[in-house]
């Protein structure tokens, strides 16, 4: 049959351009890895060497130095990174919309903070063993559940395997019952507001509306000292890139094509014989871990701590950062966590009643406008810089898949 | 004439050692009577009979003219005289309120003579028992009669008024007879103590039961209020499942309206009519929130269809706009006046009165949800809701117009929530971040009510605002927010997709 040997032909044709397809792919992704390998080393290098050396130069005067002030308000920043990519690792890539990674946030910073505060020991205003708050509050005894964070391996432990337990609790809850999208959005973000009255309430022992503050030192080191600050600064860099390397790890995984899987079609996966829930859990659990650590790194560098760090409005700020920086892309979320904030301290500085219309303004222009974020944005640009410089080298594009139209 | 203004200064002036100047000025328009004159000036007497037959000869003397006069006399009075003079014109007034027209006026006075414990008030106070057809009146009346018998010297009448008192259920009576339950004596003594005691355990179960009534009709109230915004929330949730979160902003509009609409009232019309301005504010709040929510749907939910997780952000955004407007324009509290004819209550038996503001809020859900009942069960533009709800393509297939069903649902839902911000600030104040108290509550609403049917929403709204409530006095407001949350957590493992769906063969649902 004549048609059928065309026929044939034709699919052998289809064969060819789509292995050379395949193999171009591959090369992109390759060449892509190496370009990214590139970048992670280059910033690394730059965020961890150059600079807290920039910053311990002794030449305050010239232009290039950096402040103590700018270097702490980086490690801030850097702190809210870490607590980015576990947003994007639930968010952009498994599709999970939580609304109270603040709580997490949360758990790990007061975690800490109280180590700190327990730390202050007599240099406090009242000059008490105990915490000044509880002066304050007539508390005359040290609550039981503070006893064990006298001890910083207990408090740093704790700063990560709180979230992990109770993100473990919520998690398995929430996704066994197929809890998902706007449901599970919803469900969080109750959780965010009952989070933040409780650690408002005073009676739960944990400072009320103001928090834990007025550090004084961290396992003996002053925390007013720029070698202190530098030292958390470094520390919290190189958990970044722990971070991002566990991450790209996850993400690049077996497991990690399964959660975009989910994110796509989570019916398909469950029918393809997955349990959606144990994956989304993991990766849950992983993101509450992340934004303990980000938190137990925030509070030593920041100084302070307190309920509104936790809310419902900071809880969905930090869903924008990845939004803006582009989600489902680790890079990203990293990016869009610094430049957020960056814009935020600058603007509620100089116009503090700008700000929430800024933030809201965001919340519509990423969503409505460029919903990749900026790495979208820069992806849109190359994309159409690689296929102007082509066609200015004439050479022949890379066949579009559907551009051939097979019977 | 001139002899008599004398008179009264030199006694005036007897009496009163401070602000001679001012006693010349403000000598009383018309002068008292001799009799009276030497009542006031006994009142100050160190005898205590005298000073009392002194009350009682003035109060039985006395109307309206005399407290006018009373009412100067205490400005210029010395401290001694004024507290004397403040007995006897709290006597007076409320003997002469006994017998005003007002059935509330009549009640409050005969509330007040209970603490004042005069005794010469029984034989008024049983006067106007006799006479007086109005039940609270009455109910008033006797109490006070028995709550002044209480500090009877006979023990005998003691006991009866105690134990009447006991009967009455009075809450006014608690603590005086807790004190005639400690007293100590001679056996008649005793009895009386006795029955003081059981008297008050009457009145205190009492209390327990009429304040679980307050309760149930505060958290009822409380969800007549979520459940207008989860109304509007549910059914453009289960049309387009989306999440508006601007929704509580929507009520704030609302609320802002209104309070508008009371500022136009007082600047633009006389005062008579300002009564009205409330009917007014209703349709116009549902209006503004409407119109706004018109423009919100075509300017940024259209573009955002089948993507519910950026709907949800993109309206918070829009929600923080808002939020922030408001605090710009309108600064941080603003409160408006409930028209007279919401103000007070009716009571429906002893110690439990139901606000006519609640009462209204609670109708108004009522006929609110008669009104969306009809509107979506039993006509056309419901049906055809109806059936987007049920199968978006189908219906589109069909010849119904999905996109426009969308924008006058989200209208309609969005109008819902300015009447809910409307009702709101008849028990609360208009303030910019108004919408995010309601917020998450109502989307619990939603959430374990499920979508698609009226029945899940209204029940979610009364369990959730009832349990509101109903935890608030024995977990306080925070902890009882927190079980709530757990509580609906662990109610979602049961019920995954709410109390009711709309049953299909989808793998989704």
């Amino acid at each position: 049959m004549p048609n059928h040997e065309q026929h044939g032909l034709r699919t052998d044709k289809v064969m060819d351009a789509a292995k050379s397809r395949l193999e171009e792919a591959l090369n992109v992704t390759k060449q892509a890895s190496n370009v990214r390998g590139l970048w992670f080393w280059t910033i690394g290098v730059v965020l961890l060497v150059v600079l807290p050396l920039l910053n311990a130069l002794p030449f305050p005067e010239s232009w290039w130095h950096v402040s103590d002030f700018m270097l702490n308000r980086f490690g801030k920043f850097l702190a809210y990174a870490i607590l980015a990519l576990g947003i994007d690792l639930i968010w952009g890539y498994a599709g999970i919309l939580s609304l109270g990674h603040g709580v997490f946030f949360g758990l790990g910073a007061y975690a800490l903070g109280m180590y700190l505060m327990l730390s202050i020991g007599t240099e406090s205003v009242y000059g008490n063993t105990l915490p000044d708050f509880m002066v304050w509050n007539q508390v005359k005894q040290l609550p039981f559940f503070w006893m064990p964070f006298y001890s910083f391996g207990f408090a740093a432990v704790a700063a990560i395997l709180l979230p992990i337990l109770f993100a473990t609790i919520f998690g398995f809850l929430a996704f066994r019952s197929r809890i998902r999208g706007v449901y599970f959005a919803v469900i969080t973000q109750a959780l965010a507001l009952s989070a933040w009255l409780v650690f408002n309430r005073n009676e739960t022992n944990l400072g009320g509306t103001n928090g834990l503050t007025d550090f004084k030192k961290v396992l003996g080191f002053r925390l007013s000292d720029p070698g202190t600050q530098r030292a958390l600064y470094i520390l919290t860099v190189l958990c970044l890139g722990g971070a991002y390397l566990l991450c790209r790890w996850i993400v690049n995984s077996r497991s990690g094509k399964v959660l975009v899987a989910i994110r796509d079609g989570e019916q398909r996966v469950l029918f393809s014989g997955y349990s959606p829930a144990n994956f989304k859990l993991f990766v849950f659990v992983v993101s509450a871990a992340l934004a303990g650590l980000a938190g137990a790194l925030y509070v030593p560098q920041v100084g302070i701590i307190t309920p509104a760090q936790i809310g419902v409005l900071p809880s969905l700020e930090m869903v924008i950062w990845v939004a803006v920086g582009g989600r489902g892309t680790l890079i990203g979320a990293v990016l869009g966590a610094i430049g957020v904030n960056w814009a935020r301290s600058i603007l509620t500085n100089s116009f503090p009643d700008l700000w929430p219309f800024f933030l809201g303004g965001l919340f519509l222009a990423v969503v409505l406008l460029f919903p990749e974020g900026c790495v979208g944005i820069y992806r849109r640009i190359s994309s159409a810089w690689g296929a102007f410089s082509d066609k200015l080298r004439k050479k022949p594009l890379v066949p579009a898949p559907g551009s051939q139209k097979a019977p | 004439m001139s002899r008599m203004i004398r008179l009264i200064l030199i006694a005036a002036m007897s009496l009163l050692p401070i602000g001679q100047a001012a006693g010349e000025e403000q000598a009383p328009a018309t002068p008292l009577s001799a009799e009276l004159q030497r009542a006031v000036i006994d009142l100050t007497s160190d005898d205590p009979s005298v000073q009392e037959a002194a009350v009682a000869r003035l109060v039985e003397r006395g109307d309206r003219k005399l407290l006018a006069q009373l009412e100067e006399l205490r400005l210029t009075a010395d401290r001694n005289l004024r507290l004397a003079l403040k007995t006897v014109m709290d006597l007076l007034r409320n003997k002469l309120n006994l017998e005003n027209p007002d059935p509330n006026i009549r009640r409050s006075a005969a509330i007040d003579f209970g603490p004042l414990g005069k005794p010469l008030a029984v034989p008024w106070l049983e006067a106007a028992f006799a006479r007086e057809t109005n039940r609270w009146v009455r109910y008033s009346l006797e109490e006070s009669i028995n709550l002044i018998k209480l500090s009877n010297p006979d023990p005998e009448v003691r006991l009866a008024a105690a134990v009447r008192l006991g009967d009455l259920h009075s809450q006014n009576a608690l603590p005086a007879l807790k004190e005639l339950a400690q007293a100590d004596g001679d056996l008649q003594v005793q009895r009386v103590a006795q029955a003081a005691s059981h008297a008050s355990e009457q009145i205190e179960t009492w209390a327990t039961w009429t304040g679980a009534i307050d309760t149930v009709f505060r958290g009822l109230s409380l969800s007549s209020v979520l459940l207008l915004m989860a109304l509007g929330l549910a059914i453009i949730f289960g049309l387009m499942g989306v999440i508006n979160m601007a929704h509580g902003e929507l009520m704030m509009l609302g609320a802002y309206t209104t309070f508008l609409m009371q500022e136009a009232f007082k600047t633009y019309l006389p005062v008579n009519v300002f009564d009205y301005y409330f009917l007014l504010a209703m349709p116009a709040s549902f209006v503004v929130s409407g119109l706004f929510g018109f423009v919100l749907e075509a300017t940024v939910i259209r573009f955002l269809y089948g993507r519910p997780l950026e709907t949800l952000l993109a309206t918070w955004g829009v929600s923080l706009i808002l939020i922030q407007s408001a605090r710009v324009y309108f600064g941080d509290l603003t409160s408006v006046a409930a028209p007279t004819w919401l103000s007070g209550g009716v009571q429906v038996m002893v110690g439990v009165q139901l606000p006519y503001n609640r009462l209204f809020i609670i109708a108004l859900a009522t006929v609110c949800v008669m009104g969306i009942y009809l509107l979506l069960f039993r006509s056309v533009m419901g049906l055809k809701v109806r059936a987007v709800m049920q199968n978006r393509d189908m219906a589109g297939c069909l010849g119904i117009p999905t996109r426009k069903v969308d924008a006058y649902t989200f209208a309609f839902g969005s109008g819902l929530a300015g009447l809910a911000g409307c009702a709101l600030t008849l028990i609360g104040n208009v303030e910019p971040g108004l919408g995010q108290n309601y917020i998450v509550d109502s989307f619990m609403v939603v959430v374990t009510g499920g979508v698609g049917k009226l029945g899940g929403s209204i029940l979610a709204a009364l369990g959730i605002g009832g349990l509101n409530k109903l935890l608030e006095p024995s977990f306080g407001a925070v902890y009882g927010k927190v079980l709530i949350l757990i509580l609906v957590i662990v109610f979602l493992q049961w019920r995954p997709s709410g109390l009711f769906t709309i049953k299909g063969r989808h793998a989704e649902s």
